[in-house]
C-alpha cells in the first residue's frame, strides 16, 4: 500500500470506529429504565468513583498548596497577598479542579475500566452473556458508563474544595495571609453560577468523554494480551488529548467573550 | 425426525476469507451431534453462527424451524434462552462465586424467589459434581472443574440445545472422561440437544450419535460414529489416524524449498 | 457483606460530594440564601462606570449593604444605569443620598460607595425602584492623567 492509500484506510478505519463508538454508547445509554441496573451502578461507583477518592484528595490537596505557595511569592512583590484566595480558588475551580479530575480519572479508573472490559471480552464472558441473551451494553457497559458519568463530577468537587483548603493551610495557616482576606476576596470573587456551575459543567463533558472512551476502547479491543494493553494505554492518551483540547474549546466559550 | 437445527447451504467469509463455503448440517432432536474437524478451521464460528452471533453471507441457519438470520434483535434475545452456549475457556464471571454464576441466567430472565434459585444452582451443581464448590471464586477452579461449573450454569434455565466449545480441549485424561460422561449423561436425562465441537477424536466418537467432519470450508464427511470409522475417504481417514502428512499436507503452502534456499530470485 | 460495604461507601461519597459542594456554595461564592424579597431595586445614572461590573458590592462607609444587579444603558440618553439590590434591613435611606464609583486600593476592584444623604422634614425615604439623582461617575485614570499634565503645561506659561 502506497502512503497515501494507508492514510486513507486510516482515517476511513478511524470515522468508522467513531461510528462503532457512537452505536454502542446509543446501546449503553438507552438501557436507563431498567431497574435492574440500579445495584450494579452502585457497585460499580464504587470502583470507580470511592476507589479514585484517595488519590484525588491528596492531588487535590497538594496542588492547592503548591498553587498557594507559588502565589504567595509572586502577589507579596505587589502587596496583593489578600488575593490569594480568588487565586487559587478561581483557578481550582474553573480549570484545574475539572481538568486535573480528568485526567486523574482516566488514568486511575479509565484505564481499569478498559482493561476490564477488554480482558471480560477476552475470557469470552460478554460472547456469554450474549449467548445467555443478556446485552452486555446493558448488564456490563451502562452500569460502568453511568457511574463513571456521575462519578467525576462529584470528583472534581471533592477535589477543588480540598484545594482550596490546601491553599488555606499554607497561605494562611503557614504564610500567614490574613483569614479574613482569604475567604471574604474569594467570596466577593467567585460567583456561584458562572464558576462553580461552568465548573460542574466542564466536568460532567469531561466524564462524558473519558468514560466513552474508556468502555468503547475496551469494548472494541483486540481479544488478545497485546490488543487490551493497547487498548489501556490508548485510553489514557486519547482522553487525555480529548479533556485538554476540549477545555480550551469549553473555557473559550464559557470565559473567553463576554 | 425432527431437527432441532438446519443449515442450509450456509456460505460464511470473514474478513475476505472464505471459512464456510456452501455447507449443509442437521442436528436432529435429543441427539449428541459431533463437528469435527483440525484446528483453524472456524469450528468455533459455526456455534456463534447458529447462536446468531455473526451473519452468514449466503444460505440459511434455522433454530427449531424458525430462521435465526432474519429473525430481529428482540427475537432472537428470546430464542437464545432456549439454547446455551458452553465456550472453550468456560467464560465464567470471574467476579461472582461458582454459586451466583449459575445463579446468574435465572435471576436475569425469571423471577423466582431467592430460595428456588439457590434450591435450582444446588441441584445443577450436583448434577455436575461441584455443589461443595458453591462459595469458591473461579480463579479457585482447576480447569476442568471450571468448564463442569460452567456446563451447570448452561443448563440452568433448561436449555433445548447445548453447544460444547472444544469441551476436551487441555484437560487431563480425568477430567476429560468425566466431562464425556457428563455431556452424555446431561443428554440422556435432560432430553436435549447437543452440539459438541472439538478435535479430540476418540473421546468424541464414544459417545456421538452423529458426526460432521469438516475440512477445507467443507464437510468432508459425515454419519453415524461407526460409519465414520469405516470410511473410505482418505481425507477422513487422516483425521482419525492423526497421521502428519496426507490429503491435509505437513507443509504450509510455499515455493519449493530447493528454489528458496538455491534457486535465482524470480 | 460486601455489597452492603459498598452501597455504605458509596453512601459516604455521596455525602463528601454534597459537603464539598456546601463549602463551595457558602463558604466560598458566599452564595447566601436569600431570595428576592429580601431585597429592594434602587437605580443610579452614571456618565461614567468605569470598571464597575456586576455583582460589585454596594458600600457604606465599608459595610456591604448590596450588590450591582445588572448595568444597562439608558434607551434614550445612552447614558449608563446601574441597578442596585439593596438588603432591605438597610431601607430607611433619604432621598438626598448620593452613590459614587470608588475604587478599594490602588489596584483593587471597583465598587459603588453610597452616602446617606441628611433627613429633615419633606424629604421622603428611597423607595423600590427610585431613582438616585446624586451620582458620581467613577474616575478614570487616563482623564486624570491627562487633567494633570494639562494643568501641569499651564503652570509653567
Amino acid at each position: 500500500m502506497n502512503p497515501i492509500q494507508s492514510l486513507g484506510a486510516g482515517a476511513i478505519s478511524q470515522v468508522a470506529s467513531i461510528g462503532r463508538a457512537g452505536v454502542m454508547l446509543f446501546g449503553a445509554i438507552f438501557a436507563i429504565p431498567r431497574l435492574k441496573n440500579v445495584p450494579l451502578t452502585l457497585q460499580q461507583m464504587f470502583v470507580v468513583g470511592v476507589q479514585s477518592l484517595l488519590i484525588i484528595v491528596v492531588s487535590g490537596l497538594f496542588i492547592g498548596m503548591v498553587m498557594a505557595l507559588q502565589g504567595y511569592t509572586i502577589l507579596v512583590d505587589y502587596g496583593a497577598e489578600g488575593s490569594l484566595g480568588p487565586m487559587v480558588a478561581l483557578s481550582l475551580l474553573r480549570e484545574l479542579g475539572p481538568v486535573v479530575t480528568a485526567l486523574l480519572f482516566a488514568g486511575r479508573a479509565g484505564s481499569a475500566l478498559t482493561a476490564e472490559i477488554g480482558l471480560m471480552k477476552a475470557t469470552e464472558q460478554l460472547s456469554s452473556l450474549e449467548m445467555m441473551a443478556v446485552d452486555p451494553l446493558r448488564r456490563v457497559v451502562a452500569p460502568r458508563f453511568w457511574a463513571g458519568f456521575i462519578s467525576m463530577p462529584m470528583l472534581a468537587l471533592i477535589f477543588s474544595s480540598v484545594g482550596i483548603l490546601g491553599g488555606h493551610l499554607v497561605g494562611v495557616d503557614w504564610l500567614g495571609v490574613d483569614a479574613g482576606s482569604y475567604w471574604s476576596l474569594m467570596q466577593s470573587s467567585v460567583e456561584f453560577g458562572s464558576d462553580i456551575g461552568n465548573g460542574i459543567i466542564k466536568s460532567l463533558v469531561f466524564a462524558l468523554v473519558v468514560t466513552w472512551i474508556a468502555i468503547f476502547r475496551g469494548y472494541d479491543c483486540t481479544p488478545t494480551s497485546e490488543g487490551i494493553s493497547k487498548a489501556t494505554t490508548q485510553t489514557v492518551v486519547y482522553s487525555s488529548l480529548a479533556v485538554l483540547g476540549l477545555d480550551f474549546i469549553l473555557t473559550a466559550l464559557m470565559f473567553g467573550i463576554e | 425426525m425432527d431437527n432441532i437445527v438446519d443449515i442450509d447451504n450456509m456460505t460464511f467469509s470473514r474478513s475476505g476469507r472464505v471459512i464456510y463455503n456452501d455447507i449443509s448440517l442437521k442436528v436432529p432432536k435429543g441427539k449428541i451431534t459431533a463437528v469435527m474437524g483440525p484446528s483453524g478451521i472456524g469450528k468455533t464460528t459455526l456455534l456463534r453462527l447458529i447462536g446468531g452471533q455473526l451473519a452468514p453471507d449466503a444460505g440459511d441457519i434455522r433454530f427449531a424451524g424458525e430462521s435465526i438470520v432474519s429473525m430481529n434483535r428482540s427475537t432472537l434475545y428470546k430464542t437464545r434462552r432456549r439454547m446455551s452456549m458452553l465456550f472453550q475457556s468456560g467464560a465464567l464471571f470471574t467476579d461472582m462465586t461458582v454459586h451466583q454464576n449459575v445463579a446468574f441466567p435465572l435471576k436475569e430472565h425469571t423471577r423466582l424467589d431467592s430460595d428456588i434459585i439457590d434450591t435450582i444452582v444446588a441441584l445443577k451443581l450436583q448434577a455436575v459434581g461441584l455443589r461443595g464448590a458453591a462459595n469458591l471464586m473461579p480463579s479457585e477452579l482447576s480447569g476442568g472443574m471450571a468448564r463442569r461449573a460452567a456446563l451447570a450454569r448452561a443448563i440452568a434455565l433448561d436449555p433445548d440445545l447445548i453447544m460444547y466449545d472444544e469441551p476436551f480441549a487441555g484437560q487431563d485424561p480425568i477430567s476429560m472422561g468425566v466431562l464425556v460422561k457428563l455431556i452424555r449423561q446431561l443428554n440422556d436425562a435432560l432430553g436435549v440437544t447437543s452440539i459438541v465441537v472439538t478435535h479430540d477424536v476418540t473421546e468424541v466418537l464414544t459417545i456421538a450419535d452423529y458426526v460432521y467432519i469438516m475440512a477445507d470450508k467443507k464437510i468432508i464427511g459425515e454419519g453415524t460414529a461407526e460409519q465414520i470409522r469405516n470410511s473410505e475417504s482418505p481425507l477422513v481417514q487422516q483425521f482419525l489416524q492423526g497421521e502428519a502428512d496426507g490429503p491435509v499436507p505437513f507443509h504450509y503452502p510455499a515455493d519449493k524449498l530447493e528454489n528458496a534456499l538455491f534457486g535465482e530470485k524470480t | 457483606m460486601n455489597k452492603y460495604k459498598a452501597e455504605l461507601m458509596v453512601g459516604v461519597f455521596v455525602l463528601l460530594t454534597i459537603g464539598a459542594l456546601l463549602l463551595l456554595a457558602l463558604k466560598v461564592a458566599n452564595q447566601t440564601m436569600a431570595t428576592q424579597s429580601d431585597t429592594y431595586t434602587l437605580y443610579a445614572k452614571f456618565d461614567n462606570i468605569g470598571g464597575l461590573k456586576e455583582r460589585s458590592a454596594v458600600k457604606v462607609g465599608g459595610v456591604t449593604i448590596g450588590r450591582v444587579n445588572s448595568i444597562s444603558l439608558d434607551k434614550k440618553d445612552y447614558t449608563p444605569v446601574v441597578e442596585l439590590s439593596i438588603l432591605n434591613k438597610y431601607k430607611e435611606f433619604p432621598e438626598t443620598s448620593s452613590v459614587s464609583i470608588l475604587t478599594s486600593g490602588l489596584l483593587g476592584e471597583q465598587y459603588v460607595g453610597f452616602q446617606p444623604g441628611f433627613s429633615f422634614d419633606g424629604i421622603a425615604n428611597l423607595q423600590d425602584g427610585d431613582y438616585l439623582q446624586d451620582t458620581k461617575s467613577a474616575l478614570v485614570l487616563e482623564d486624570l492623567i491627562g487633567q494633570f499634565l494639562f494643568s501641569r503645561g499651564k503652570d509653567e506659561e
